[in-house]
């Protein structure tokens, strides 16, 4: 889970003081704090890349195995966001609108993959499984799913209360759209940012899951990066830097297009996990 | 009301309060108003009886405010008509059609709603076509017709503005034209101004008001706000704790009220201690007055009287039964406040002019003019 820890430690260093100015009593102990967190997640990455070299990089692409991992960790990471975003999205559109009171008890359940142990999932998932996916290494995608929940559940709820959901709702039934039409038209748009963002945390989350691949013995780029270790140290550790730039463009390019969609249609300032709270009221009186 | 010219209205910019006077044909002679009927509905919510047996009936074109205090049942009403809740019991009927069972999609009734709707992805013209996208009216046609209705809100200069770029009560001329272009049966409108500021809210429920008067739409119109049921509706249904107390014209609700629930919610009301004498008679201040009809049924001996502030006559009388205590000027009238025996406050509204004599300490003489009056139990 290397990369996940590294995509929320992504998610949070570009934004410090993004902020309105608040009382600025103490700029000698922020300055102290950025830079010792900084340092904290800079150093170790310059330490890798002088590891691994700049030559380093090229040879990735040339290493056995390094194709058929990546494949693998795509086709899984493409899947896995199909089923996460087919599960999840009416599921938390129908808790928001019809089973509010169970929010708090859903937010419960989707926090249990990070806290029950992975062998247990992985066990628990074997014994359930379908039988025509045991022996594939497409059952990691129904772990994945399992593991990105907390995630992707986050993320379109904070998407879900950027807006007054209900009323759109009712708004839009009573000029004649049915849910298809509702949903499609409606509310999808309206969450675009929280989707997006749903899918690049599901992303990066299986392009850097090792503990579920490894103990299932599939070779996804994870697992690869660290068979390979035992061979070349600095290709890996490249392999590695690769994995987490990947994961950090990806960031940028919600960050990007999300925030430019929502300074358009005027929506919700949307991060990765937290979407500012609209302030349905500002927009009272006549600026005419 | 007043009805500008487009060439006005272009020089006004799209101030509120405009309604264009370029309807097109086809708008003009948009379906009549159909009629409706809620028969005897009740609803609960838990333990909360939020309607009780209400029962309404609404003319072909006819707009019907449903007032009340909060919770008393009259969203729920409206809600229950738009189909986007279910009665327990009793029964909904559009044209005489029982539509109960009809999905709120299918009820062909345009709703303007008391936050803002505006769907944010969208522009102001994509807002209003939307409901005639769902009724599979397409490009060109579904375009001209959704800026016809923009034209109608004197909005024609916002259209390819997204809701978050329009004032509060722009938003709110939208979401009207948008309820609008479908042509609904029923129009509903639920506490549409309560968002906005007091200028604004005022323009708009005149410009609602002859909209609705134009096209001939039958409207349900909800709030908690006296003053805009009054001025707005044909009729006023005030509700109290899920029922209808009264249904009539504003003027007859005002001057004769049915109830001392209805008397006291609707405009300012004194209460006044008096005595029953009889069943047609009841002495307050000194004087004996007739009762209205039917009002003191089950009633007898103490009561209270009820009086508007113009019911009440006052003169500077030295050793009156009161003293002037407040004055608060509302322009022609000023309302007085007199202090009677017995720690009684009564509100007196008096021509500027001749209260002007009436400073705080003044002692007046206050009595019933002797025309029929209202008594409830007392308090």
């Amino acid at each position: 889970m290397a990369a996940v820890a590294s995509v929320e430690a992504g998610a949070q260093a570009p934004t410090p003081d993004a902020g309105p100015a608040r009382k600025r009593s103490y700029p000698v102990w922020r300055w102290v704090i950025l830079l010792l967190a900084g340092a904290y997640f800079l150093i170790p990455l310059y330490a890798a890349l002088r590891f691994a070299g700049a030559k380093a990089f090229p040879d990735i692409f040339k290493q056995s195995g390094f194709f058929s991992a990546i494949g693998l960790s795509l086709r899984l990471a493409v899947i896995t966001t199909i089923i996460t975003l087919v599960l999840m999205v009416p599921t938390t559109v129908y808790v928001h609108l019809r089973l509010p009171a169970i929010r708090r008890l859903m937010e419960g359940i989707t926090i249990l993959p990070i806290v029950i142990p992975p062998i247990v999932l992985i066990i628990g998932v074997l014994k359930v499984a379908p039988s025509f996916l045991l022996g594939t290494p497409y059952l990691l995608a129904l772990v994945y799913v399992i593991l990105a929940m907390p995630f992707a559940y986050r993320s379109l709820d904070a998407g879900l209360r950027s807006f007054d959901l209900r009323t759109m709702v009712e708004a839009s039934n009573s000029l004649g759209a049915g849910w298809r039409n509702t949903l499609w038209r409606v509310v999808l748009p309206n969450i675009r940012t929280a989707i997006l963002s749903a899918t690049v945390l599901t992303v990066a989350m299986v392009l850097g899951e090792f503990t579920m691949a490894s103990l299932a013995l599939y070779v996804t780029f994870p697992v690869w990066i660290v068979q390979f270790e035992q061979n070349s140290g600095p290709v890996s550790v490249a392999a590695s830097l690769l994995a987490l730039f990947v994961t950090w463009i990806l960031l940028m390019i919600i960050v990007i297009v999300g925030g430019r969609g929502a300074r358009r249609r005027g929506g919700s300032q949307v991060a990765l996990f937290s979407v500012a709270q609209q302030d349905f009221s500002q927009t009272r009186g006549e600026p005419e | 009301m007043t009805m500008n010219t487009a060439a006005g209205q272009q020089a006004e910019g799209g101030t509120g309060g405009v309604v264009s006077a370029a309807l097109s044909p086809s708008t003009q002679a948009s379906s009549p108003g159909a009629p409706v009927a809620l028969t005897d509905l009740s609803r609960s919510f838990g333990a909360v009886r939020a309607l009780a047996g209400l029962s309404l009936e609404i003319a072909p074109g006819e707009l019907v405010a449903l007032l009340g205090p909060s919770g008393c049942g009259k969203t729920t009403a409206l809600r229950i008509l738009a189909g986007f809740e279910a009665a327990d019991s009793g029964s909904v009927t559009v044209d005489g059609k029982d539509i109960s069972r009809i999905p709120a999609a299918k009820r062909d009734m345009g709703m303007v709603f008391q936050s803002y709707s505006l769907f944010p992805n969208m522009t102001a013209l994509d807002n209003v076509g939307f409901g005639l996208r769902m009724r599979k009216q397409h490009g060109s046609e579904r375009s001209r017709r959704a800026a016809e209705l923009l034209d109608m809100v004197g909005l024609t200069d916002q259209a390819r503005k997204y809701p978050h770029q329009m004032s509060g009560g722009q938003q709110q001329r939208v979401a009207l034209a948008r309820a609008l272009a479908i042509e609904p049966r029923v129009l509903l409108l639920d506490e549409p101004l309560s968002a906005l500021d007091a200028k604004v809210r005022l323009q708009l429920r005149e410009q609602i008001r002859a909209l609705q008067q134009r096209l001939g739409t039958t409207t349900l119109f909800v709030t908690h706000d006296q003053e805009e049921a009054l001025s707005i509706a044909d009729r006023v249904g005030v509700m109290k704790e899920g029922k209808l107390e009264q249904v009539a014209e504003p003027s007859q609700l005002y001057d004769q009220p049915a109830t001392a629930f209805v008397a006291e919610f609707v405009g300012t009301m004194n209460r006044i201690p008096g005595e029953l004498e009889g069943s047609h008679d009841v002495r307050a201040l000194g004087v004996v007055v007739p009762v209205h009809a039917d009002a003191a049924a089950g009633l007898s001996g103490a009561v209270d009287v009820l009086v508007r502030p113009e019911g009440l006559e006052i003169a500077v009388h030295s050793g009156g039964n009161g003293i002037v205590t407040q004055k608060t000027f509302l322009g022609s009238v000023t309302r007085v406040s007199v202090l009677l025996s017995g720690d009684v406050t009564v509100k007196v509204d008096q021509p500027s002019v001749t209260a002007a004599a009436m400073s705080p300490g003044t002692s007046v003489q206050v009595s019933l003019p002797g025309m029929p009056v209202l008594v409830a139990e007392c308090r």
